[in-house]
């Protein structure tokens, strides 16, 4: 359960964005990485892994509570793998979204997860599925979620199109800049995974690499740590 | 042919010495006495007939279905007791919803078949039941393409290009052997279908028969249905004719 105890604000949220790059037939899901923010301690900047494998092919991003997301993809994979050794074939991106709607929507009263799958079969190629907090399921030629995704409406509207290819695509990882900067719960690192008839490949960008966006500052030692040092050393400098 | 299993053939639940189970083969006699089916695996999807045994000339043409619908894109056609088929095909069905309601996508026709022959089997394991009295010809067209299976009393279903099942199997059997199925189109399949349960029906043994034909293919929009009555009436006039030249050697 990872909820702010200020007023019902989430603070828990990730941005995880999808799109598709359209001609090259491929998926791309990428996601800045949480703060995972608990009821014990002070907030700790971690490195999580949002994009969740559930088959080889399909994989989903997570945001919201991070157990409740955690508890259903672990459900929806192992339904998935069950179902895949039964049909003697992979399954679909379909079927595995359906599944997860099932969960989340049949647990409503319980989970609070907004989730994107995204993958590659090969009777459709590539779908993607969001199901956002209402337990809708929509096919969408791309998806945002997560606290931070509200930075980004407009940024999407105005540059994705139909029919990317993965070059150009390459341009969403500064993209998620803006909630990485502003967004008090994302930021940190960037995660991308990109699913294909080839199979899948996984990026990992540390928030160092990225671009600064606009008028973030450089990040420096504060001055704060002279003041309050309890060593005598530090008064010397 | 077959051996009276004196002793061992009372219950389901019972071995004979020579390890054959003598219900299930009853079971499947009940199978062979009833009209002929016949399914058979076109290149574009599935055509399936019966040979409709009419027992009484009052009764109302068409009643008594064999073929039933089981999910938009699948059917199966039954030899033996009809009510033992009409409770497997009520399973079926319900079978085929509730893996799209939970999966959300129809259901492979593999799943099906494997799904009806557990339910087939089930009933030859405990002695408080009886075994179905029916085998079941089943054909559906899912995204892996058209797919035949045949279940039998048994509840071991195996996948055919073209099967016969009941009285004029043997017959039917070899008529489908002489097919090229890979280069039929439905429209042909259902003629040849025609051709095949006209000339496996003995006029001596039994009088009359009505021919109850359905296929699923790409004409269909890959969904099950009655053989349009054109191309059904133009089925049944080449096969009597075919019968007609037959007779004439």
């Amino acid at each position: 359960m990872e909820r702010g105890h200020r007023g019902g604000l989430k603070y828990k949220g990730r941005r995880d964005i999808t799109w598709q790059g359209g001609g090259r037939d491929d998926v791309e899901l990428s996601q800045t990485q949480a703060r995972d923010i608990t009821w014990q301690g002070p907030i700790k900047p971690t490195a999580s892994d949002k994009i969740t494998k559930l088959t080889n092919n399909v994989y989903l991003c997570r945001s919201g509570s991070a157990a409740d997301s955690q508890i259903v993809s672990d459900y929806v994979r192992y339904f998935l793998d069950q179902h895949t050794i039964q049909l003697g074939q992979p399954s679909t991106i379909k079927v595995a979204a359906n599944l997860v709607r099932l969960l989340s929507y049949n647990n409503k009263n319980m989970l609070q997860t907004g989730l994107i799958i995204g993958g590659w079969d090969n009777f459709e190629g590539r779908k993607i599925f969001g199901i956002p907090l209402g337990r809708t399921i929509l096919e969408l030629p791309f998806a945002i979620g997560g606290s931070g995704s509200s930075y980004l409406y407009g940024f999407f509207d105005q540059v994705w199109k139909e029919g990317m290819t993965q070059e150009e695509a390459e341009w969403s990882r500064p993209s998620l800049l803006p909630s990485l900067v502003i967004d008090g719960a994302s930021g940190g690192v960037v995660r991308t995974v990109t699913i294909n008839s080839e199979g899948v490949t996984r990026k990992f960008y540390p928030g160092d690499t990225l671009p600064l966006w606009h008028e973030e500052l450089e990040p420096q030692n504060s001055l704060l740590d002279s003041l309050s040092a309890p060593s005598p050393d530090l008064m010397v400098s | 042919m077959s051996s009276i299993g004196t002793g061992y053939d009372l219950s389901v639940t019972t071995f004979s010495p020579d390890g054959r189970v003598f219900q299930i083969e009853y079971a499947a006699k009940a199978v062979d006495n009833s009209g002929t089916v016949v399914g058979i695996k076109c290149k574009d999807g599935i055509v399936l007939g019966v040979e409709k045994l009419i027992a009484s000339k009052m009764m109302l043409q068409g009643s008594n279905r064999r073929i039933h619908a089981v999910h938009r894109h699948s059917g199966m056609a039954v030899a033996g007791l009809a009510a033992d088929g009409r409770q497997i095909v009520a399973r079926a069905k319900s079978e085929a919803t509730n893996y799209e309601s939970v999966y959300g996508e129809p259901i492979p026709v593999k799943e099906l078949a494997e799904r009806v022959a557990s339910y087939v089997h089930l009933c030859t394991l405990y002695w408080w039941l009886r075994p179905f009295g029916c085998g079941i010809i089943l054909g559906g067209y899912d995204r892996d393409g058209p797919e035949l299976y045949v279940v039998e009393p048994s509840g071991v279903s195996y996948r055919y290009f073209g099967a016969a099942i009941g009285k004029g199997r043997q017959a039917a059997k070899t008529e489908i052997e002489k097919l090229k199925l890979s280069e039929l189109t439905c429209r042909q399949g259902v003629i040849e279908v025609a051709k095949i349960i006209y000339g496996v029906h003995d006029e001596a043994k039994d009088k009359a028969f009505e021919l109850e034909m359905s296929w699923v293919c790409d004409e269909s929009n890959r969904l099950h249905q009655k053989v349009p009555d054109d191309l059904l009436e133009e089925a049944k006039a080449t096969a009597k004719a075919a019968l007609e030249e037959m007779d004439a050697d």
